[in-house]
């Protein structure tokens, strides 16, 4: 990539209204005068890649700590791979990753069930609180979905 | 150890897992005593917020105990009690140097438009959360906060997120006395947002939701007008009449990207998903204050984008002001106010579960039932 190489310091004007005091970020930001300083800065070291890491290709490298919970996987992990290859601002990066977490609840249950356990959604979705603070409205709401499930049943039957 | 386990859409549980370890040099190993749900934790728990993968464990409100540390770590040490911010932050870029410990450049490779955020998907850099009997701490030299003695654990678990986030809300308004602030939102963060208002020198405070026992609530706590958006025709119109026809000089949005009061923006933003989450607080807010207002944002919203009116932003010349709270920055301020008496944060906790029904918990505030305002939980290994 090409630099301005310019000495901007010598346009007619330059800096004449700078106002140090212009600052409107201020209290959020304690401004340093520091930003065009910003790549230099003593690090941490950096933390062992020992999980495969999708890193934002808005940055050149990976930052000096990072979460190591649950690295890609499966088709989910597909789906994140390719989200990953497009910046933040595409949403061949978002949707992706919307998709890539709709199929991975999908993966859960699946690998729940390879280990034996059969999830109890019921219990994940707090049905017991639920029935407790929320009754009225849950029975209905059951009501009506057991209802919806018997007439779509007797028009399939109908048509046959 | 015991921990949250996210496995979908309104789908969590509590269940055991490896108990973490120090990864990095500047690492250390924290105890939870307390941890809470927080009314951004709900956008994950919806499947709202993007690259949340199943497995996670969520949580960016906890405190505790060191347990272990890093070769690195000099500011704390085992045995202390601490107070994490629910930012992850080097404290050595040239944000955080600034005081923008939210804006970390070094604690997340996997976006760069937030910094790390414990529990809050790989979109803020895959940590685990806190939700959990223990949780590493990266850059622990930097974060973690002694809890002072004499402080209520209940009022130390709020100043990790709730009263800095409420308080940088007031804060970035630029309130001048005598000004009129409008806070949409009567959650935790927008009843201390209406709170802090008062610190800045407000004249008067109004706040906006939709549900009846959190209004009262914050009428109460945060001493302020409290209306209901669904008895008016026009919350804007409303507002303006209110102000005189001029608007709010402040509008601060504590909602987010799940508001509801405006059907356009829920079935775009919350069932279809055609932007980052409904953004109706913010379209209020920015046609609610008054020509040359502004507008604090501290409601999350996706990262992709969203539908609000900003040619009002240009023709009314309206400064837009939003940021994670930089905790860190905020907290001697607020463990001053916390200790002097003039913020009670606990009196805001109407819940406290034990971290096993943590599905219930999650149900609980999700639909606002038992009039839950908020939740604290309360693992197993506390003492």
């Amino acid at each position: 990539m090409k630099t301005n190489s310019i000495d901007y310091k010598s346009i007619p004007g330059w800096g004449i209204d700078i106002d140090p005091e212009n600052e409107p970020t201020y209290p959020m930001k304690n401004y340093t005068g520091d930003d065009h300083k910003r790549s230099v800065y003593e690090r941490s070291e950096p933390q062992p890649v020992n999980i495969e890491l999708l890193k934002s290709n808005e940055r050149p490298a990976f930052s000096m700590v990072f979460g190591e919970s649950i690295p890609p996987s499966g088709l989910s992990g597909m789906i994140r791979r390719y989200a990953f290859k497009h910046s933040e601002d595409r949403y061949r990066h978002w949707i992706p990753l919307i998709l890539a977490d709709r199929v991975n609840a999908w993966e859960g249950i699946v690998d729940d069930l390879k280990k034996g356990t059969i999830p109890n959604i019921f219990a994940e979705r707090g049905m017991k609180s639920e029935m407790k603070y929320n009754a009225g409205p849950f029975a209905k709401k059951a009501l009506t979905t057991v209802a919806v499930g018997i007439a779509l049943y007797l028009l399939c039957r109908k048509k046959k | 150890m015991l921990a949250m386990n996210y496995r979908g859409p309104f789908r969590v549980r509590a269940e055991q897992r490896p108990m973490p370890e120090i990864l990095h040099p500047e690492d250390a190993i924290v105890r939870v005593t307390r941890t809470c749900i927080c009314g951004s934790d709900l956008h994950l728990y919806h499947g709202m917020v993007p690259d949340t993968r199943v497995g996670s464990t969520f949580g960016h409100e906890f405190i505790g105990i060191i347990e272990e540390v890093g070769p690195l770590v000099t500011n704390v040490k085992v045995g202390d009690q601490v107070l994490v911010p629910f930012n992850i932050a080097c404290g050595k870029c040239n944000f955080c140097k600034q005081g923008l410990y939210g804006n970390c450049h070094e604690s997340n490779t996997m976006a760069t438009a937030v910094g790390g955020i414990f529990g809050y998907s790989h979109t803020a850099g895959g940590y685990n959360g806190g939700q959990a009997e223990y949780v590493r701490v990266p850059y622990a030299n930097v974060g973690p906060t002694v809890i002072p003695p004499d402080m209520d654990p209940d009022d130390a678990v709020l100043l990790t997120d709730v009263v800095p986030t409420g308080y940088q809300a007031a804060e970035m308004g630029g309130i001048k006395e005598g000004d009129t602030v409008v806070v949409f939102g009567a959650g935790p963060i927008g009843i201390m947002a209406a709170r802090c208002a008062w610190f800045f020198g407000a004249a008067r405070v109004i706040i906006i939701d939709h549900v009846d026992y959190r209004l009262e609530f914050a009428k109460n706590y945060a001493k302020c007008e409290a209306y209901n958006f669904k008895s008016m025709a026009d919350p804007v119109l409303f507002l303006k009449k209110t102000t005189d026809w001029f608007g709010a000089d402040v509008c601060i949005d504590c909602v987010g990207c799940e508001a509801e009061g405006n059907a356009l923006q829920t079935f775009t933003g919350k069932i279809t998903l055609m932007q980052a989450g409904a953004a109706t607080a913010l379209q209020w807010a920015i046609n609610s204050v008054k020509k040359g207002g502004i507008v604090s944002v501290v409601g999350v919203y996706g990262p992709p984008f969203n539908y609000v009116p900003i040619g009002n932003v240009l023709n009314k010349g309206i400064t837009l002001r939003a940021n994670q709270a930089s905790v860190k920055r905020l907290l001697p301020k607020l463990i001053d106010h916390v200790q002097s008496g003039r913020l009670s944060p606990k009196d805001l906790i109407t819940h406290r579960v034990p971290l096993e029904e943590i599905a219930d918990a999650y149900n609980i505030f999700s639909k606002k039932l038992d009039e839950c305002i908020k939740t604290v939980l309360i693992p197993s290994t506390k003492n």
